[in-house]
């Protein structure tokens, strides 16, 4: 062996495959510990969902509702809250919820909902997830004279208006999400599930 | 191992040791026989106490895992039952939350220490990366750190800083629910939190401060003066200049270290909350995900990196702009060109850059705690603009420019912000917009414009061989 001298093609080609073997061992080890950072099966089956009666909320009211651990308001607007929401299009971003991951198709409409007067909308900043202020005081004095009501981010100050619709030159840059719902009876508001099934 | 038969004491438990671990070699390579410049000053201060700090919050930490509760049902009660019900657990808990904040302190202070003595150059390249990762896996530690409590500042505060990654393009929502373990911040990613936090980036951070100490080391501590001290060497091959770190230095920092000890026992035993920056009222309210507290500043030693991530206005590049406002410091060494180390011989323009950097550092961590008005966000993105002008400017201060080119350079940087301005002209800020305006002007003409017709302002001053006093 020793006087036969090194195969330096051989001892190279050695090397390399070892390395590929082992990497693939250390990739395999380390699959499992990165899944299972993943969310368990008892955190994916915590996402039920839930049941509320709107009947109870005042006109201008806005309620908050627990699902999945997020903040869903549910916000029974009035008619002059309702008229503001066509007068500001010109300084929204989207206006007409174009960007169709931020609601189902149902709630692509100036109100962004299915009932004209009830707006669900999940209550986290698309910017950064805080979860904004109410500001439903039409020409509030802090947001300004024009102000249509709406919700003001505390974090970054992004402004929201009444459909969940965001400002221009904002640092969230897209609508509220409308989760999927649905109405089971006249007044009994599901969120989480809608005809075509449970929210994903 | 390489050991010097010259210098190992033979015989006794000593010369046992030895004769199976280099103990002696070590002492000496690392203390004893470590030669530092003589000239140290104040500045100098902050690296051995940095290690203070790291042994304080290991050895803290350490008393308040036995009895903290990383469960989200119990967290924050076992942090209250810390308070109160522990015998000396406020201490305890005190010196940790005191420690963090002075760490940021003393670390804060250690690298403006390099910046003003060349620190970074060659050969000091690595040590300085070392410090800069030094720096990256501390805020990790921080803001890990942060979540336990799980106080409403905890929660939100992390709501925030882990849905920057939802900003990533296409991956970004599912690398935030990878991040968090579930479809919101729940007890998973406290409990994950709490793995990295009181293991896995101590670890990192321990390792680091090695390889920091260690590449010093090999190239000897730079000095006030920038000079090498190993060029002047006597017979012996001794530096000249140089003298023992132990036991000159090693004494000389136990006064620092008194004096430092004096700073954090008040502020543990007096102003804990530091006035609210270093424990925020609103962290005494359990975490509750259906309601955002009014203002969630992050603690103070963010909020500089926090404005740069303000003042962009479109999310991803907001935590771009923010990412590299870390990471440009990675690359000073390779930016600042300039062969003259301490800024006691550089010029005026260097020495002008360098405050306007510290200010404009300072200026945006108070940004960064106050309610974003459209002030606020104008002055943040102003702030930001010198924040990363400083870099450009490193480089364009590595010799002298000529007229021509100062100016022609000049007009591109001022000229690429002003069209931005013209761009993003709002007529009811109008006047908000103009005069902030000057802010960087101001700067990049004293920096760039001035030296160029006033030689003296952009001429750096004569090294000389020997360190001073």
């Amino acid at each position: 062996m020793a006087n036969q001298g090194v195969n330096r093609g051989r001892r190279r080609f050695l090397v390399a495959a070892t390395s590929v073997v082992g990497g693939a061992g250390v990739a395999a080890v380390a699959a499992p510990f990165l899944a299972s950072l993943q969310p368990s099966a008892r955190a994916q089956a915590a996402g039920a969902p839930v049941e509320f009666d709107v009947s109870a909320i005042e006109p201008g009211q806005r309620v908050s509702v627990e699902w999945r651990g997020q903040p869903i308001w549910v916000v029974r607007r009035t008619d002059e809250m309702i008229a503001g929401l066509s007068e500001i299009r010109d300084r929204l971003r989207d206006p007409d919820s174009e960007v169709e991951s931020q609601q189902p198709e149902y709630a692509q409409n100036e109100h962004r909902s299915r009932e004209e007067e009830f707006l669900v909308v999940i209550g986290i900043c698309t910017h950064l997830g805080c979860s904004p202020s109410y500001r439903p005081e039409i020409g509030d004095p802090e947001m300004g004279s024009d102000w249509q009501g709406g919700w003001l981010c505390g974090c970054h100050g992004s402004r929201f208006d009444l459909a969940g619709r965001v400002y221009r030159n904002m640092p969230a840059a897209t609508n509220l999400v409308i989760p999927r719902h649905m109405y089971r009876t006249d007044t009994v508001l599901v969120i989480g599930e809608d005809e075509d099934g449970e929210a994903i | 191992m390489a050991s010097n038969p010259d210098t190992k004491i033979q015989g006794g438990v000593l010369g046992w040791v030895d004769a199976r671990f280099p103990l002696s070699q070590m002492w000496n390579e690392h203390l004893a026989q470590y030669y530092a410049p003589k000239n140290f000053n104040f500045w100098y201060f902050f690296g051995s106490l940095a290690l203070l700090v790291l042994v304080i919050q290991i050895v803290s930490g350490i008393f308040l895992t036995m009895f903290y509760k990383p469960d989200a049902e119990l967290a924050f009660a076992s942090v209250e039952y810390i308070m109160r019900d522990v015998e000396w657990g406020w201490l305890i808990r005190y010196m940790h939350s005191t420690g963090a904040s002075l760490f940021f302190v003393v670390v804060y202070l250690h690298m403006f220490r390099a910046l003003l003595y060349g620190s970074y150059k060659k050969p000091r390249e690595l040590i300085w990366i070392f410090g800069v990762l030094i720096y990256l896996v501390l805020m990790a530690e921080a803001f890990a750190g942060y979540l336990l409590p799980w106080g409403q500042m905890s929660y939100w505060g992390a709501q925030v800083i882990v849905n920057l990654f939802q900003t990533i393009p296409y991956i970004g929502p599912d690398l935030v629910t990878w991040i968090r373990g579930d479809f919101l911040l729940s007890d998973a990613t406290l409990n994950r939190f709490f793995a990295l936090h009181v293991i896995a980036l101590p670890l990192v951070l321990i390792m680091l401060v090695a390889a920091h100490i260690i590449a010093l080391h090999e190239v000897g501590s730079n000095n006030p003066d920038g000079i090498n001290i190993k060029d002047t060497k006597d017979e012996n091959g001794i530096p000249k200049d140089g003298i023992p770190f132990h036991p000159y230095y090693s004494v000389k920092d136990l006064v620092g270290v008194g004096v430092f000890l004096m700073v954090f026992a008040a502020i543990m035993f007096f102003f804990p909350t530091g006035a609210g920056l270093f424990l925020k009222p609103d962290n005494m309210i359990p975490a509750d995900p259906l309601v955002t507290p009014d203002l969630i500043p992050p603690v103070w030693y963010f909020t500089s990196m926090y404005s740069v991530l303000r003042s962009v206005p479109d999310p991803f590049l907001g935590v771009v702009a923010m990412g590299l406002a870390v990471v440009m410091l990675f690359f000073i060494p390779w930016l600042d060109r300039n062969p003259v180390l301490s800024m006691r011989y550089r010029s005026f323009a260097a020495k002008f850059n360098l405050a306007v950097f510290v200010v404009a550092f300072v200026i945006l961590g108070w940004l960064g705690l106050q309610q974003a008005t459209t002030e606020v966000s104008e002055m943040s993105y102003r702030f930001s603009t010198v924040y990363f002008a400083f870099f450009f400017l490193l480089w364009f201060l590595s010799k002298e420019r000529s007229v021509a080119f100062s100016l022609i350079a000049f007009a591109v940087v001022a000229g690429i912000y002003t069209i931005y301005d013209i761009l993003r002209f709002d007529p009811s800020d109008a006047g908000l917009i103009m005069w902030s305006w000057l802010i960087p002007t101001v700067y990049l003409f004293v920096t760039m414009v001035a030296p160029a017709f006033a030689r003296g302002l952009g001429r750096d001053r004569a090294v000389p061989e020997r360190v001073t006093s």
